[in-house]
């Protein structure tokens, strides 16, 4: 099974993420992560779903996603010509003993402290999932007290815009 | 006992009158000051609606006050699934939209069977629900249900209304998904206060619809690609389902069938799209459908597909599904397209555009039709020697199949059947005779028990002048029959013929086979202990009963209910427990395994082809 990274294009309605996120348990396709939010056109949302799934089902999920009378377009997003970033905001324990290496680490993954206490830093970091996974690989042994992530966000490289067309003007 | 005269009826709108007044409604250009209320049912009249199935309650109740005035008819049933059935086979028998009404929370949950009922089969209803005000919505108030978090995954869409202003445009555009592409079920849900506050009508609205699109037009190139591989093949079929009825695409069909000469093959959605006396016409697929069916399926070479989705009810056990065949798959919803089994050559299309477009692409093409000597030479052998019949019951009990032979055989091809689920429904399709489109309604990809009655009605309401039949099973009969008092005050005269073996026959099948004869729960009682008694029931429903539980009395009484045409009539046909249905291949299995009858294994010739 790969991972598929969807842009879904789709009304800015209320609903509309529980009929997209509906689809997905209901057709038994279970989703790795989902970021929601608008576009440069108010009335347009854009849904980020990155899926686990065979290429023949998500042709399936897809054409069903397409039935959606909300959803506008769908495009699947090549990693190779896109830009995938997710956010990630973790606390770590660093007293005064650690918090040199810790500072370290953040610098080497160019990581930004949002936050300090006494004894932990909130360490905010952007990057493609591979990137986070390595950042929290190394914060790790300093014990990892909370930590958040959001779903991927991707954009296609170069200036050709999937926000346009046909489906789009109407909306 | 008293039943409405023409007189009392006066005041319902003659629905006739109203189709042809509905075909022109106005524009209403300058705003009419109206309540949510009055915009909705003024938009129900402006699409043309006739009439509507439903029942009032607290949060739909500022709906029924226009209504009341409205050229609208609407029908008062017994119970919301009625509503919504009854909408089904309106919109079945009509090709129209069906409408149903229900009021908030348990009115609007009663009518989600036969939403589901209706999205499995693809029929085009929209059902208008009441919800609690909108300050009220998510406290959990008095009948709050979230019907439209409920319906999600049974609508075609749907639509909570959040203003009165966006009534008319919602309601047009619930018509329009329901009917337009892929028919399907559309709910509109209407807060109270939505109804009650003030607005303008105007009409018509602008539809906002941009991510819907269906494709009604196939691409040229993979209609060329078809009629190619049509010329090639030595063993095609045309495997028809519902979609060649509903596009209207019957008499494309004919001919299409006719110039290339393949065989057909139609399935229990499709009945009546390709008539049963054509020398063509292989029967159904399937569970139950014909051995030459079923078998021409298994070793065809090319399954032109159009307007059938390949249910698991079909293919059997999918992996071993017409192994050798190559498939040309044309739906107007790519999403069946290749779900459940790959096409070769995928069409998206309205069935009759490309039914037309195939006709046109065969006759261009310099090698035209394949010839297809052989392959017919096996099937003809094949429904001489596996022909649909059944035995007479040694018991000396009245053989259901005869029963509804007969039925098809004196009320004629020009009825509407609508029959119910299970054993009855099985015969019914195989021992009566469709001819002509729209003739034969029934819950196929859902399988819903109750649907006989109020479908009925729906399709009598829809098609006044043309007898309606349900063949109903006993058990059918006793999920919905309440709504017989619905037809005997609305003056709608169906018959219903309950096919009565005292069992849930279809179970009790499944356990003569397979559960060693252990009848867990199966027998109803309404042979052993005539509970209840369908005669008098009948008549307390304010309906004609009639009993009929001998072979000699069948015609007599089936002449008898002909006859009687200002009132619904009920028969109680009192048939024998064990008949079953053949042929069958056993859930879950390949088709190859289809059994003829019990222990009874057709053989094929395999050096035939």
């Amino acid at each position: 099974m790969n991972k598929h990274t969807l842009s879904v294009l789709v009304e800015n309605k209320p609903g509309v993420l529980a009929r997209v996120s509906g689809l997905f348990s209901r057709r038994s396709f279970n989703i790795d992560s989902l970021a929601v939010g608008e576009t440069e056109n108010p009335d347009v949302s854009r849904i980020t779903i990155v899926v686990n799934a065979d290429s023949s089902p998500l042709e399936q999920v897809t054409k069903q996603l397409n039935k959606l009378v909300n959803v506008l377009k769908i495009v699947e997003l090549d990693p190779q010509q896109s830009v995938q970033r997710e956010l990630l905001l973790v606390k770590v324990r660093a007293d005064r003993a650690q918090r040199s290496q810790v500072l370290e680490t953040v610098e080497l993954f160019r990581a930004k402290v949002i936050d300090v206490a006494p004894d932990t830093l909130t360490i905010e970091a952007t990057g493609n999932p591979d990137k986070l996974d390595a950042l929290l690989r190394d914060l790790e042994p300093y014990g990892i007290k909370e930590m958040v992530q959001s779903g991927l966000v991707a954009i296609g490289r170069g200036s050709r815009s999937i926000t346009t067309g046909p489906a789009l003007r109407a909306a | 006992m008293t039943r409405p005269t023409p007189e009392t009826l006066a005041h319902r709108a003659n629905p006739a009158t109203v189709a042809a007044a509905a075909t022109t409604a106005p524009a209403v250009a300058s705003p009419v000051p109206t309540s949510g209320a009055g915009a909705l049912v003024r938009s129900l009249e402006a699409l043309g609606v006739e009439v509507a199935f439903g029942i009032p309650g607290g949060a739909i109740l500022p709906a029924y006050d226009p209504l009341y005035d409205s050229k609208v008819r609407h029908i008062l049933v017994r119970h919301e699934q009625g509503a919504g059935h009854a909408a089904t086979g309106y919109a079945q028998a009509t090709g129209k939209v069906g409408v149903c009404i229900a009021t908030s929370g348990p009115g609007a949950t009663n009518l989600v069977t036969p939403i589901a009922d209706a999205y499995m089969d693809s029929v085009p209803i929209v059902a208008i629900t009441g919800q609690v005000a909108r300050p009220a919505i998510g406290t959990d108030a008095f009948q709050e249900a979230d019907i439209q978090g409920i319906t999600l995954p049974i609508t075609k869409h749907n639509f909570l209304v959040q203003t009165p202003e966006e009534l008319p445009r919602i309601l047009a555009e619930a018509f329009h998904l329901a009917l337009s592409g892929r028919p399907g079920p559309v709910l509109v849900d209407v807060p109270k206060d939505v109804l009650q506050a003030q607005t303008t009508f105007t009409w018509p609205p602008t539809l906002d619809l941009p991510g819907y699109r269906p494709t009604l037009h196939p691409h040229g190139k993979q209609i060329r690609e078809a009629a190619r591989l049509i010329a090639a093949a030595k063993r095609p079929v045309l495997y028809v389902g519902g979609g060649v009825l509903k596009a209207g695409a019957t008499d494309g069909l004919k001919k299409l069938a006719e110039m290339t000469g393949i065989p057909v093959i139609t399935t229990l959605m499709a009945l009546g799209a390709f008539p049963d006396s054509h020398p063509q016409h292989l029967g159904m697929p399937g569970m139950h459908g014909t051995v030459p069916a079923v078998y021409a399926l298994q070793k065809s070479d090319l399954l032109i597909t159009l307007g059938a989705r390949f249910d698991d009810r079909v293919t059997g056990k999918l992996d071993s599904f017409a192994p050798d065949a190559k498939v040309v798959h044309a739906d107007i919803d790519p999403a069946e397209i290749g779900k459940n089994r790959h096409a070769d050559v995928p069409i998206v299309g309205d069935a009759r555009h490309v039914i037309d477009e195939l006709i046109a692409a065969v006759s261009a093409s310099a090698e035209g039709a394949g010839k297809y000597e052989p392959w017919w030479a096996t099937l003809n052998e094949l429904r001489e020697r596996y022909p649909l019949g059944y035995e007479e019951p040694t018991d000396g009990t009245l053989a259901p199949q005869y029963v509804i032979e007969r039925i098809g055989e004196l009320v004629g091809p020009e009825a509407i059947y609508v029959a119910g689920v299970g054993q009855h429904q099985m015969w019914a399709s195989q021992f009566i005779k469709y001819e002509k489109p729209g003739t034969w309604l029934n819950s196929g990809g859902a399988g819903t028990m109750g649907y006989a009655v109020p479908a009925a009605m729906g399709a009598k309401v829809g098609r006044p002048d043309t007898p309606v039949w349900a063949i109903d099973g006993d058990g059918c009969f006793q999920m919905t029959n309440q709504e017989l008092a619905t037809c005997a005050l609305e003056g709608i005269p169906v018959k219903i013929a309950v096919i009565n073996n005292g069992n849930l026959g279809m179970v009790r099948q499944w356990q003569t086979l397979f559960y060693e004869g252990r009848y867990s729960n199966t027998e109803l009682g309404t042979h052993k202990h005539r509970i209840p008694d369908f005669v008098k029931l009948a008549e307390a429903l304010g309906c004609i009963g009639l009993r009929c539980e001998s072979k000699d009395d069948v015609d007599k009484i089936i002449k008898q209910a002909m006859e009687i045409n200002d009132a619904p009539v009920v028969i109680d046909f009192t048939v024998g427990k064990d008949a079953m249905v053949w042929p069958m291949v056993a859930a879950g299995t390949s088709n190859d395994e289809i059994m003829f009858a019990r222990d009874v294994r057709p053989t094929f010739e395999e050096d035939d082809l």
